[in-house]
């Protein structure tokens, strides 16, 4: 095919040996436009909230007893949902943004080639993969944080029986599982929507593509959701091991 | 690898990857639509855990389409 669609996002410069490619580029852009706008929002609170102090608390409010109805304690749901919900509102965001107009028409000349400058920052595994990594660790800590770190590496190494030894190989198979699949989901979900996009774009430019943007754009949301709300419903069953029966 | 080969097994991957799914998420879907049918005031809650819960069905077929790039463009 002569389209340029490559697993790997592309290396625009180095520093120091580094390479920066242009999804780091662009996690950067996104990272300094959500501190800003939340911490220009937070700085100057007020009783009665004007515009946009408003439409966040919605968010924030909104997020927050969804939070509550998962986990149901008070103490959990305040330990939990700003984890949860940088999640969300960063892969939302990260999304929603490819849909500006022009950007993917931007491109710089590497000394390799013409590259373009901005790329859907989630059709790098290697971010999708660091995140799944903080969730999969913040899960390992609360269950060792629930029942201590004897009874947690006894989850996976039992051997009072060959049933128990196996469903503890079953757990570990588990939790890898789970790495597998969080970040699948949603690295597959935005890559193959660039990939269809790019591939329909290529086939029939004018209006055909629109049902195909219009379900990346469904997809962008419904994926962050998926994201967040998987990585809080681990962490909470995390917090509810039972001990096993002797 | 061959070219032909590999859009054969690109083609294969994404084929069969897509029936379950299909299967799932109807069945899913018609679960939804029943227990709306039955009690319409709870349709603002049944609707947007009916997509979460196709979001997570759909996995196995992104899997399955996850391979079938990585076959063709990898």
């Amino acid at each position: 095919m002569g389209l340029n669609i490559s697993l790997a996002p592309d290396i625009l410069f180095s520093i120091a040996g580094f390479p920066i490619t242009n999804t780091m580029v662009w996690t950067t852009v996104i990272v300094l436009f959500l501190i800003v706008i939340f911490g220009s929002v937070t700085r100057s609170m007020k009783l009665v909230p004007g515009g946009l102090q408003n439409l966040l608390e919605v968010l924030v409010g909104g997020a927050y007893d969804f939070t509550r109805t998962i986990a149901i304690t008070e103490k959990k749901t305040k330990r939990v949902f700003p984890l949860v919900f940088t999640m969300f509102i960063f892969v939302l965001v990260a999304n929603l943004v490819v849909y500006i107009p022009g950007q993917s028409a931007l491109t710089i000349d590497t000394g390799q080639g013409v590259v373009p400058l901005f790329r859907s920052i989630m059709s790098d595994y290697g971010l999708v993969l660091a995140m799944t990594i903080i969730s999969i660790i913040t899960i390992q800590i609360v269950a060792i944080a629930t029942v201590g770190p004897f009874k947690y590496v006894g989850r996976f190494l039992n051997f009072r029986s060959p049933l128990k030894a196996f469903l503890g190989i079953m757990e570990l198979v588990g939790e890898v599982a789970k790495i597998v699949s969080l970040s699948f989901r949603l690295f597959g979900n935005i890559f193959a929507g660039e990939v269809l996009t790019i591939v329909m774009l290529s086939l029939a430019p004018f209006f055909v593509p629109l049902p195909f943007m219009f379900l990346g754009l469904l997809t962008a949301v419904v994926q962050a959701f998926v994201f967040s709300v998987l990585t809080l419903i681990f962490i909470n069953m995390a917090s509810e091991i039972h001990e096993e029966e002797a | 690898m061959d070219e032909s080969t590999k859009y054969l097994a690109a083609g294969l991957a994404v084929g069969l990857g897509a029936i379950g799914p299909g299967i799932g998420e109807g069945i899913a879907a018609s679960k939804a639509l029943e227990a709306i049918g039955r009690n319409p005031e709870a349709s603002n809650k049944i609707i947007p855990l009916m997509f979460a819960s196709m979001a997570v069905a759909e996995s196995t077929a992104i899997y399955a389409l996850v391979i079938g790039l990585i076959i063709l463009f990898g």
